[in-house]
């Protein structure tokens, strides 16, 4: 018998689409300018695809998946076609506190992994109770992701979880680093990365995401240059959607305009139009206003949208329109991507498809890498 | 492992050495009857082009100046010892072939004596041609360039022409080229005017045709692609890439700088190249040079023929003549016809082997890199790039020092500097960007035998052996070589640099009152 513990932090994710920076002590903030729990949904996702890959195979192997109470995995677990056990508890409280618990729990009862849907808050608050004692996984539910513990779409970690069943005592493990970021220096501007440790999780080069790297010197000048080009080729009747991160600030600071670090900004005639915008004030901006969206890409892992920029939705990427997307990034970072492509991972499956394939991405002035782009 | 330190000669500069009014020749005066003859001698050279101070030149005497040469040749850190300095192919240079350069039918002719004073090295040209065309399937070759990259270079400014005579230039402006193309084809596709698509590996170890049907379009102006590339790779979907990029209505230009692992195998034409490129110093025996002047030889087809740079070797009736007038010619990439003496190491280089013999060598190639690359794995903390690649490397192989790495903190730079310390040549790294940490890539070629290839596994070996028990060791090194190991930190910093002797005085420090060791005080500064 295989038994794998389940954790569900239901709150996860729910800050990214309303413009906050993580959900981490503003839930209530959060909910107040309308966001939706997004992680069940993303849980069941890798739910689907952990029972799809088991059931065929239940004669080759006995499985149990013991889950947190209620809203933390239980309610999600019940009536899934594999063995079912829920702690218990269940009283409605999801705090980081009952995070900790169950995940203490589940190490007592000997589970072999923990599959936790959450952000890199959760996987710390996990990876502070077991350590490297037990191997963990996440299904990617958090606005920010840059430990190294998460596949890369809910569908892929139930795989990894079903491939880690069936390997049984043989599965293979590396270490991955589990990392956050401080949510109040990001509201404030700064990124603050902190390791905090190193995790067990299951070896999977092509599902697994790799943590996130800093680009390297050595592209600096041609990423400084092509950031200045695309300032000064902007089209002033069009409104620029800038995506996170250091290099779309690059291109605003050849502006003389400052860029919120974590958040989406944008530009219009050459004035800033709006700074670290939601979902809804997006959709408000670029209403009948032709537009176009600038993003980096996260280092290590490869996320272009859906990691850390959740205010683009669906809704206002196809507002946009997908062939308005310029993609910006240092060569040494494209190159530095294991494996080498690109992630998206928009929550609405069909808009993944349409952005998978290849895209430009621009390096150094006239010069452009045509990079893979999966979901 | 062979005992070895280099000559350390602490030699001055040559501008120090000598003293005031020593000369190597005295001549007698000018005699009176000549001097009635021709007048005052110095008046025969123009006065536009007469000194009005004598030039600042080294006074010593002939053995002197022999023996600080050959010092200085002892001090090279190398280039006469076991080279196998990947992507480069080195060769030895046959001495006949150097015998025939240095006869006068070659060495004393002038390219624009008349053309019927030049059948013989016209022949010559035109009998390279023949070979170059033969083994590419192209139909004609020009010698014009300097090297590969000025090849390359040529291949963009003919890829304007082309385009620019069907009326299409302005729309096709985008080069395609691979992440593993060496940076000469991008960065002379930029220089004529073009913007750059590049292509990453992926999963095959080459950039997959999906890629490439993603990055073509009615854009496109040309391929520019190397294959094998500098990790070995051979890409199997060549032919289908040029359909690709046919139909988009783009040329195709093959860069053959790793041709030695494929030659005799496959013609460029044969794949559906439009045009291709060889490098004479490497494959075909010529020298290097220090870095120049060589022939970069470029072909094309019948159709790109007239774009050709002017003028061509052209056969007529029994005899040769040179080809100047050529309307839709890009001009000239350089002066004249060829870097002669080049051309006749490759036709010597050539003849000598033979079709069959052209053929044995590149197998011989591709063996012994297969040989060396089981040994070099075997030694630890030695890895190979693309590692879950079953099918075999071609004339050589990328591997890393990632792990050794890992493991000491000795970088492939130290390896690098500490195999000098055993007579073996620096091995040559990879270029940008690299794609693999701590990166190197020997190539054996044809030419060095098995106990050279052996030697020198048996050194990196030894090397990475020190690694691990005295690092030190080889972190400081070279410690038997002409000189110590240098900061590079300023390398890139032009105030210390000195490349003539009038720069040298006027940046070296002032010497310390008593301290006539000029040399140290650079070196000082320097650091």
């Amino acid at each position: 018998m295989i038994r794998i513990g389940l954790i569900v932090n239901p709150i996860a994710g729910m800050g990214g689409r309303v413009g906050l920076k993580g959900t981490d002590g503003v839930v209530e903030r959060a909910r107040e300018l309308g966001a939706t729990p997004v992680a069940a949904d993303r849980a069941e996702r890798a739910l689907v695809r952990l029972e799809r890959d088991l059931v065929s195979q239940q004669h080759k192997v006995r499985f149990e998946l013991v889950a947190a109470a209620g809203e933390m995995g239980g309610d999600l677990a019940l009536g899934r076609g594999f063995s079912i056990d829920v702690l218990p508890g269940g009283d409605g409280s999801t705090t980081a506190a009952d995070t900790r618990a169950a995940a203490a729990e589940l190490a007592r009862r000997e589970v072999e992994l923990i599959f936790f849907a959450g952000g890199d808050g959760t996987a710390r608050d996990i990876y502070e109770v077991v350590c490297d004692r037990l191997p963990i996984l996440g299904i990617p539910t958090g606005v920010k992701m840059h430990s190294a513990v998460f596949a890369t779409s809910p569908e892929n970690a139930g795989e990894v979880a079903a491939a880690f069943v069936l390997a049984g005592a043989s599965a293979p493990l590396r270490e991955a680093e589990v990392v956050d970021v401080d949510e109040d220096a990001a509201r404030e501007g700064r990124i603050e990365t902190r390791l905090y440790g190193a995790a067990l999780v299951p070896e999977d080069r092509l599902r697994m995401q790799a943590a996130k790297a800093r680009s390297g010197p050595t592209d600096e000048a041609a990423l400084d240059a092509v950031c200045r080009s695309l300032a000064g080729e902007m089209d002033p009747r069009r409104v620029y959607v800038l995506g996170p991160g250091t290099t779309t600030r690059r291109v605003l600071a050849h502006l003389g305009l400052p860029k919120t670090l974590l958040g989406i900004d944008a530009v219009h005639g050459g004035r800033l139009v709006g700074a670290d915008l939601g979902e809804r004030e997006l959709l408000e901006l670029i209403d009948g206003q032709a537009a176009t969206l600038v993003v980096g890409v996260v280092g290590g892992q490869g996320a272009l949208l859906g990691r850390g920029n959740q205010q683009l939705s669906p809704t206002v990427l196809r507002r946009i329109g997908l062939e308005n997307v310029e993609v910006v990034a240092g060569l040494g970072k494209l190159l530095g991507l294991d494996p080498p492509w690109l992630r998206v991972d928009t929550g609405d499956p069909e808009l993944d498809s349409e952005l998978t394939g290849y895209r430009r991405v621009h390096v150094a002035p006239r010069r452009d890498v045509v990079f893979k782009v999966a979901a | 492992m062979r005992r070895y330190h280099a000559a350390v000669w602490d030699e001055p500069l040559v501008m120090e050495m000598g003293r005031p009014g020593r000369r190597g020749i005295v001549f007698d005066e000018v005699e009176p009857e000549v001097r009635d003859a021709v007048g005052d001698p110095a008046e025969l050279v123009p006065a536009g082009l007469r000194r009005t101070e004598p030039p600042e030149l080294p006074e010593l005497s002939e053995p002197e100046v022999l023996r600080h040469y050959l010092h200085l040749s002892q001090e090279t850190l190398g280039m006469m010892g076991i080279s196998l300095f990947g992507t480069c192919t080195m060769k030895y240079n046959p001495r006949l072939a150097w015998e025939l350069v240095a006869r006068p039918e070659v060495a004393e002719l002038h390219p624009d004596q008349d053309d019927e004073t030049l059948q013989g090295v016209l022949e010559l040209v035109h009998g390279l041609d023949l070979i170059l065309r033969a083994l590419s399937g192209m139909d004609q070759f020009v010698f014009q360039p300097g090297g590969g990259a000025h090849a390359a270079y040529t291949n963009a400014v003919l890829t304007r022409a082309y385009h620019a005579s069907r009326g299409e230039l302005a729309q096709r402006d985008e080069i395609v080229t691979t992440i593993q193309a060496h940076p000469c084809n991008p960065a002379t596709a930029a220089a004529a005017g073009f913007k750059i698509v590049t292509l990453p590996l992926e999963e095959n170890g080459y950039p997959s045709l999906e890629a490439l049907e993603a990055a073509v379009s009615e854009r496109t102006a040309a391929l520019m692609v190397g294959n094998p590339d500098d990790m070995g790779i051979y890409n199997p979907e060549i032919d289908r890439w040029v359909e690709v990029v046919h139909d988009a209505g783009g040329l195709c230009f093959y860069d053959h700088a790793n041709f030695n692992g494929v030659m005799g195998k496959l013609k460029a034409r044969d794949l559906g190249f439009d045009a291709c490129m060889y490098m004479l110093h490497k494959t075909f025996g010529a020298p290097k040079a220090g870095g120049g002047p060589a022939v970069g030889a470029y072909g094309c087809t019948a159709e790109l023929a007239r774009f050709l740079p002017s003028p061509v070797v052209a056969r007529e009736g029994g005899g040769y003549r040179l080809d100047r007038d050529r309307p839709d010619s890009i001009g000239k990439v350089r002066e004249f016809f060829g870097n002669v003496p080049q051309l006749v190491y490759a036709y010597t280089w050539s003849r000598a082997m033979g079709a069959a013999g052209i053929d044995e060598a590149s197998d011989i190639s591709v063996l012994l890199n297969n040989y060396m690359e089981k040994r070099l794995l075997e030694i630890r903390g030695v890895t190979k790039s693309q590692p879950h690649l079953t099918a075999p490397r071609l004339e050589m192989t990328r591997y890393s020092l990632g792990q050794l790495e890992e493991d000491t903190g000795i970088t492939v730079v130290d390896v690098q500097n500490r195999m000098v310390d055993f007579g073996i040549d620096a091995f040559w790294l990879s270029h940008e960007p690299w794609l693999v940490p701590q990166p190197f890539t020997p190539e054996a070629g044809e030419m060095w035998s098995k106990e050279d290839v052996d030697e020198w596994i048996d050194v990196l070996a030894h090397v990475v052996e020190e690694a691990y028990s005295d690092p030190e060791l080889v972190r400081t090194a070279p410690h038997n070589q002409a000189i110590r190991q240098l900061d590079g930190r300023n390398l890139d910093d032009p105030s210390t640099w000195a490349t003539t002797w009038r720069a040298y005085k006027r940046k070296r420090p002032v010497p310390v009152e008593g301290d006539g060791d000029a040399t140290e005080d650079w070196a000082k500064v320097a650091t």
